[in-house]
């Protein structure tokens, strides 16, 4: 249903040319009224080209949350234009925001959010289920997305059987299981450990390798570098957006270990605009 | 999809057991409570239906008025249903009884109903409604002997042979004494099922003496059992039917009939055999004007509406100290869910977040609670049913088919009534909220 209005709206997109994933256009976003009023935003434009892969950073209270609300639909902001994949968000209502955030959108969450007593099949399988696919379909999909998080045996496991790496791959594997347009990740390694950190990090790059869009939001330098691109966020304003490696080209992790030179950390570094 | 969304609830239902399991049981007694107490309101009002209808539908009694003048005159347990004077309107219209002396005029002397009335109560011209009136007395001695045994009887009946067609009571085995015995004053006698067990076990009744107050009796017939031992009102089978002269002469010599049981031609002209009735008596007795008539008729109809009514208030009530009891498990359903939507208000959040429209979470919750009240609901049908097997207070409880429908339908509706709340709040979570939630 909501397909062909996403399949219209892409296909009245300007010149035919595949429109950015996110373009957002001094989006504003404001808690409460009058004195009260808390800015959490104040105009942020950001846009995402398909393949790249943002990392997102901020100290806290710098509205990196708000925004990762905004741009994965779970809110809407109070001010400016929010475009998904060319979808002006703006409008919809909350069944179609519902069904953008199951077919556009795979999220990773700093704490996994797996259903408790479900095992991580069933958990991959829950937003194909709420996409309508089919039985035999879904399933063929899930074990699919399993395997390529590397967690093929455990399958069955329900996830409180499963480490906090083994979870937040499920969570991952859930994520891509919709082969989403955008996968948002949230702090994706703030609960784990820097082995679990690694793995995680390593599925990121190979997802970037092979075309896929993510935003990472996160505080953590080891993760920004492994971005082709780093956002600041300072006090709900964009304060420095750097691109490390073009959007083409595989991520600087991968690409550093192709060609033997080692990811460049301290060029990360920049003072506000 | 809505496949889907059933199989979470289920899943969700079976995540904790324990919760599950009491809440279905609050559901399961509201429901096997509405069914069984209904069972046997239904149950009591059939049996005193029955014992009723036992006596005939188009039959009158006709019985002494004692008001304004004091006094019982039948034996114990006489007239059989005497009592049902008590249920105003039942007398004939125009007749002007059952007001109490008060209200009429001075009565100086109260005629008892005599032999010479109730042959005049079969008349073509006056009474063309009557098919039959039998004189009634009810003997004072009901104990009888025979060999070394005794035995009690609940009613000694002396009467016409008409009574038995009038009482629709019919002979098991021998015969019914004739209208000669009653002109001869033969000492025979009709045993119901009941004296023949008790006093004669073992042997054939029929052809046996027996003694009651030094007279002795010939039994001719055993009537049919009316199977009313369980009715709650006496024995029905626990009876001694002779022939009125034959008791007049040796058991009940003196005062006039305690009742004159009226058999009206069919159940439609019981009404006008009623009038025919009233007029025909209180001419015999000079009753005019605004006099209290000495004597009561009392159709079986009458009564039988007016404990039809008292029994169906009494289902009535019943069936609904019932139904609040399946109202506090519907309420109990409400708490559960709203504690469970509470718990879980992370997992709505996620279950948004992945993309849950509003219907399917709504949905998932709904369903939870009608699967419990669905379950607990037909658990209580069976529960119900299988308690209306058994006697419960002396009474047989009868099924109502409608109330199984009806409270199971009631169930449910009340699984979904009591779950969209809860439902709705879960539906209505805004996902950022639900997953801040801890």
């Amino acid at each position: 249903m909501t397909a062909t209005d996403a399949t219209r709206a892409l296909a009245a997109g300007p010149g035919g040319a595949a429109p950015p994933v996110l373009d957002l256009q001094a989006v504003t976003k404001v808690y409460g009224t009058g004195d009260t009023a808390v800015h959490a935003l104040r105009g942020v434009t950001l846009t995402v080209e398909r393949g790249d892969y943002v990392a997102v950073m901020g100290a806290s209270g710098s509205g990196k949350s708000t925004l990762m609300n905004i741009v994965g639909c779970l809110d809407v902001p109070s001010g400016g234009r929010y475009r998904l994949d060319g979808l002006d968000v703006g409008g919809l209502d909350e069944r179609r925001l519902a069904i953008l955030r199951n077919r556009r959108i795979g999220f990773v969450f700093q704490s996994f959010n797996l259903i408790p007593r479900m095992s991580a099949l069933a958990n991959v399988e829950l937003p194909l289920a709420y996409g309508g696919v089919r039985r035999d379909e879904r399933r063929r999909r899930a074990l699919a997305a399993l395997a390529e998080v590397g967690l093929a045996d455990r399958v069955r496991h329900e996830p409180n059987e499963l480490s906090g790496g083994q979870q937040q791959r499920v969570a991952v594997a859930r994520a891509l299981v919709t082969a989403p347009t955008l996968l948002l990740a949230d702090e994706p390694t703030g609960a784990l450990d820097s082995a679990s950190t690694a793995d995680v990090l390593a599925i990121f790059d190979r997802l970037s390798r092979s075309g896929r869009t993510l935003v990472v939001i996160t505080h953590e330098e080891e993760v920004a570098a492994h971005a082709k691109r780093v956002v600041r966020l300072v006090d709900g304003r964009v304060a420095g957006d750097r691109r490390r490696v073009p959007v083409d080209a595989p991520p600087p992790a991968l690409g550093a270990s192709s060609t033997g030179t080692p990811p460049e950390l301290g060029g990360l570094r920049e003072g506000p605009r | 999809m809505i496949f889907e969304v059933l199989r979470f609830a289920l899943r969700g239902l079976g995540a904790n057991k324990m919760r599950t399991g009491l809440t279905t049981l609050g559901i399961l007694i509201g429901v096997a409570a509405v069914i069984t107490l209904v069972a046997v309101g239904n149950g009591s009002s059939k049996a005193v239906r029955d014992s009723i209808q036992r006596l005939g539908a188009n039959t009158l009694t006709v019985t002494k008025s004692t008001t304004g003048r004091g006094g019982g005159f039948g034996g114990p347990g006489g007239g059989g249903f005497r009592g049902g004077g008590g249920f105003a309107g039942a007398p004939g219209a125009g007749s002007g009884s059952g007001s109490g002396g008060q209200a009429s005029g001075p009565r100086t002397q109260a005629r008892d109903l005599t032999m010479d009335d109730a042959k005049a109560l079969v008349d073509k011209v006056n009474t063309p409604s009557v098919k039959s009136a039998s004189p009634v007395v009810n003997a004072q001695q009901s104990t009888i002997t025979f060999g070394g045994s005794s035995t009690s009887v609940g009613q000694f009946v002396g009467t016409t042979p008409t009574y038995l067609d009038a009482a629709d009571r019919r002979i098991q085995s021998g015969a019914a004494f004739t209208g000669d015995d009653v002109t001869q004053g033969q000492r025979v006698a009709v045993i119901g099922s009941s004296v023949a067990r008790d006093l004669f076990a073992g042997v054939n009744p029929v052809g046996q003496r027996f003694t009651a107050s030094g007279a002795e009796f010939t039994v001719v017939g055993v009537l049919k059992a009316s199977g009313s031992g369980s009715s709650g009102f006496q024995d029905a089978d626990s009876v001694v039917i002779a022939p009125i002269t034959a008791v007049r002469g040796t058991l009940a010599p003196y005062g006039g009939l305690s009742q004159i049981l009226v058999e009206a031609r069919d159940a439609s002209r019981v009404d006008s055999a009623q009038a025919e009735v009233t007029d025909l008596l209180n001419q015999r007795h000079d009753i005019t004007g605004t006099a209290a008539a000495d004597f009561q008729v009392t159709s079986q109809a009458g009564i039988q509406s007016a404990v039809a009514d008292s029994n169906r208030t009494f289902t009535v009530l019943l069936g609904a100290v019932a139904a609040i009891s399946l109202l506090v498990g519907g309420i109990g359903i409400t708490n559960i869910m709203l504690v469970t939507v509470t718990e879980r208000t992370r997992e709505i959040g996620i279950r948004k977040a992945l993309g849950a429209p509003r219907g399917a979470i709504l949905g998932q919750f709904v369903a939870e609670a009608t699967v419990l009240s669905l379950i607990g609901g037909l658990l209580g049908v069976a529960a119900g049913v299988i308690c209306s097997r058994f006697t419960i207070v002396g009474v047989q409880p009868v099924l109502m088919p409608s109330s199984i429908v009806l409270s199971l339908g009631v169930s449910v509706a009340v699984g979904l009534l009591f779950g969209s709340l809860p439902a709705h709040r879960a539906a209505g979570l805004r996902p950022i909220e639900a997953l801040r939630h801890d």
